[in-house]
């Protein structure tokens, strides 16, 4: 049973970056944006973290630098598609590149800095002693993070009046223009958010996961977040699904390999991807659901007569 | 998607760093011009650290009579023949060359430029101003096995690797005889992550392999991440590339570290005296290209002197991790008794010895 607690708790692990990148990209799409930028974000917000961490000493800090680190490019992002009306594929492309490039040239100087990343929880009487206890509170403070950011969302997009007016401005923001709203504000506290979560997908990364800096180390992460979004049909639970999924199965397939099972590892290694796939085009494969989720006017520039 | 994009900021970036080493070109008309391609970043650790601290080594031996440029992070490929032509343009006398990709773009260029020697590392193919070198990484893995054999309490090891080529899998079996000459009862567990570069996949791997009772880990991958998730884990490991004591200082028990500097001295010097000739070489512990890292605080004296003893041996060449008789892991017999591996099947190597779990995938 001792195996089986660590193994929930590494794959909660192995998921938490996905959520939180995933979560923020959910509510920047379900305004009607699509910032490709993620994997960009993340590692400026993964880059942002350690620096502050390695010079304050202070992870929780450098959560927060990490947090604004991922919004501040979004902001790049947000002035181009949303004020200048560029195009949001190529723009979000380009803040991609622009963030791998970036990350990599601000961090030069920390790859051989060691920090005192955050531990998992440890509560005397409670993390180490039953299996409920462990489950319950021996994961990393990131990862109930991560989860507060869930309820959160969830909550926001469907029980507040201005999560209801974000999905309106995704659906159709003439009309939301017309009663009055503002549209392009509104978008661009959306993409905000959104550059945010992903930052903080990166600090966890950087901070926590794998305390350390190094060029390029959310490895793909970010591409994985936005297809989440899409594959989880823009469903906040789903998206959760998905990420601890495909956190549970790369464990598995690791575990698999470890015991020595006769599979080609190539095809373990390709594992993840088409289960989270499959699993997730499972549960959301009714049409006219996918319709209804998918915000109407995703990457459809509006400019306000 | 993400290698590609990577990628391509990765030629721009080089493509810079290249603009900027230029114009210096022109100065020290005497000393010999030697210049460097890496294939990463050389960021603290890892593979092309080691290539550059030699590079820095070498400048000081020979001070005075050489000048260094180096371009870091070229992608191979077609990227790597611009940036090798450039070097060779702008009066670069003797190129190192140091990822196996680059073989072919190397091969190519030196065509053009017959009054510029190149030196290749790790490829097989060499022309008359093209030279190869790379080194038995395996020596080192076989002693760093000893020091695992002896320190496991679980006798079980666990082996982060990132792809099931020979270079790695001959590694993976030096380790595995090298723990079993002194520990029987070893095993040896195998995890790929199909990725020279990811340390969230290496740390979920290594954190795998201890939930499944390896109390040893080490890696043939690019990151710190191993020895880092080790030492979170209070279990040992053994460094690969550099030492990475650092991330993991009760963690590491040995490192194997590659060592290049008085190799690119003796080339520089040859090129200098003018008797440089395109060579084929494999050198190992005896040569000085692999150097076994510093003992962690919790190897006992007995251990120490355990592996140093075997280094003497191998040095000195009365040693040799693939000796007969040695059976794969399916029980076929490999070598016969007394029976040492040759170069040719060495370089081949796409099986698993006794002691390591499961089967390897195939495509090796």
């Amino acid at each position: 049973m001792d195996t089986f607690a660590q193994l929930v708790i590494l794959t909660f692990a192995a998921g938490t970056p996905l959520v939180f990148a995933a979560l923020g990209e959910l509510v920047v799409e379900k305004a009607g944006v699509l910032n490709l930028g993620v994997e960009g974000m993340m590692l400026t917000g993964a880059v942002a973290s350690f620096i502050v961490t390695a010079d304050t000493h202070s992870p929780w800090l450098g959560v927060g630098a990490g947090a604004l680190g991922g919004a501040a490019l979004s902001l790049v992002f947000a002035v181009l598609a949303l004020t200048l009306l560029a195009n949001q594929v190529a723009t979000g492309l380009a803040l991609s590149l622009f963030g791998v490039g970036l990350s990599a040239f601000v961090g030069r100087g920390y790859i051989s800095v060691v920090i005192e990343g955050i531990k998992p929880l440890s509560i005397p009487g409670l993390s180490d002693a039953a299996i409920v206890g462990r489950l319950l509170f021996g994961h990393n403070p990131m990862v109930y993070l991560s989860l507060a950011l869930f309820v959160a969302v969830q909550w926001f997009l469907h029980r507040t009046r201005s999560g209801l007016l974000l999905r309106a401005v995704g659906e159709s923001p003439a009309s939301a223009h017309a009663i009055g709203h503002r549209v392009i504000a509104l978008r661009y506290a959306a993409v905000l958010f959104g550059g945010a979560c992903a930052g903080l997908g990166g600090a966890y990364m950087a901070v926590a996961y794998t305390p350390s800096w190094t060029e390029g180390m959310t490895a793909g992460r970010g591409w994985i977040a936005l297809a989440l979004v899409v594959f989880a049909t823009w469903k906040p639970w789903r998206v959760l699904a998905g990420a601890y999924l495909f956190g549970g199965v790369t464990l598995a397939q690791f575990q698999a390999q470890a015991a020595g099972v006769a599979i080609p590892s190539q095809l373990l290694a390709m594992l993840p991807y088409v289960a989270t796939v499959v699993v997730l085009a499972i549960i959301s494969r009714d049409a006219t659901t996918i319709r209804l989720n998918a915000p109407a006017s995703l990457g459809k520039p509006f400019h306000p007569e | 998607m993400s290698r590609t994009t990577r990628r391509m900021t990765l030629a721009t970036m080089a493509a810079c760093a290249l603009a900027l080493a230029l114009p210096a070109s022109a100065q020290d008309k005497g000393a010999l011009k030697i210049c460097f391609v890496y294939v990463s970043p050389i960021s603290d650790a890892g593979w092309t650290h080691q290539h550059d601290i030699a590079r820095i080594q070498m400048e000081k031996k020979l001070a005075g009579k050489v000048t260094t440029k180096y371009v870091e992070n070229v992608p191979e490929g077609a990227d790597a023949e611009r940036v090798i032509r450039d070097l060779a343009q702008s009066g670069c006398k003797l190129i190192f060359t140091t990822s196996f990709g680059y073989m072919n773009p190397t091969l190519k260029v030196a065509k053009q430029f017959p009054n510029v020697d190149f030196e290749h590392a790790t490829g097989y193919k060499t022309a008359k101003n093209v030279g190869i070198y790379n080194a038995r990484f395996y020596e080192g893995r076989y002693l760093a096995g000893i020091v695992a054999g002896k320190m496991t309490r679980t006798n079980i090891a666990g082996y982060v690797a990132a792809f099931p080529i020979p270079e790695v899998v001959m590694g993976i079996d030096a380790f595995t005889r090298g723990m079993r000459s002194v520990n029987p009862k070893a095993v040896v567990k195998v995890v790929w992550t199909s990725s020279w570069f990811d340390p969230g996949r290496e740390s979920e791997a290594a954190n795998t392999l201890v939930a499944q009772g390896a109390d040893v880990l080490t890696h043939h991958t690019d990151s710190t991440a191993v020895v880092q998730a080790a030492e979170a884990k209070h279990v040992y490991a053994v460094a690969y590339h550099s030492d990475m004591s650092k991330y993991g200082p009760d963690a590491q028990i040995i490192a194997v570290t590659h060592v290049w500097d008085s190799y690119y001295t003796h080339v520089a010097q040859t090129v200098l005296d003018g008797t440089w000739k395109p060579d084929h070489v494999w050198g190992g512990i005896k040569d000085g290209m692999i150097r076994m890292g510093p003992f962690g605080k919790a190897v006992p004296q007995d251990v120490r002197d355990l592996e140093r003893k075997a280094e003497a041996e191998i040095a000195a060449g009365k040693l040799n991790p693939f000796t007969g008789p040695m059976k794969d892991n399916q029980g076929k017999l490999r070598l016969t008794a007394g029976q040492t591996i040759t170069d040719d099947a060495l370089s081949k190597m796409n099986y698993y010895v006794e002691g390591v779990e499961g089967t390897l995938p195939s495509g090796g």
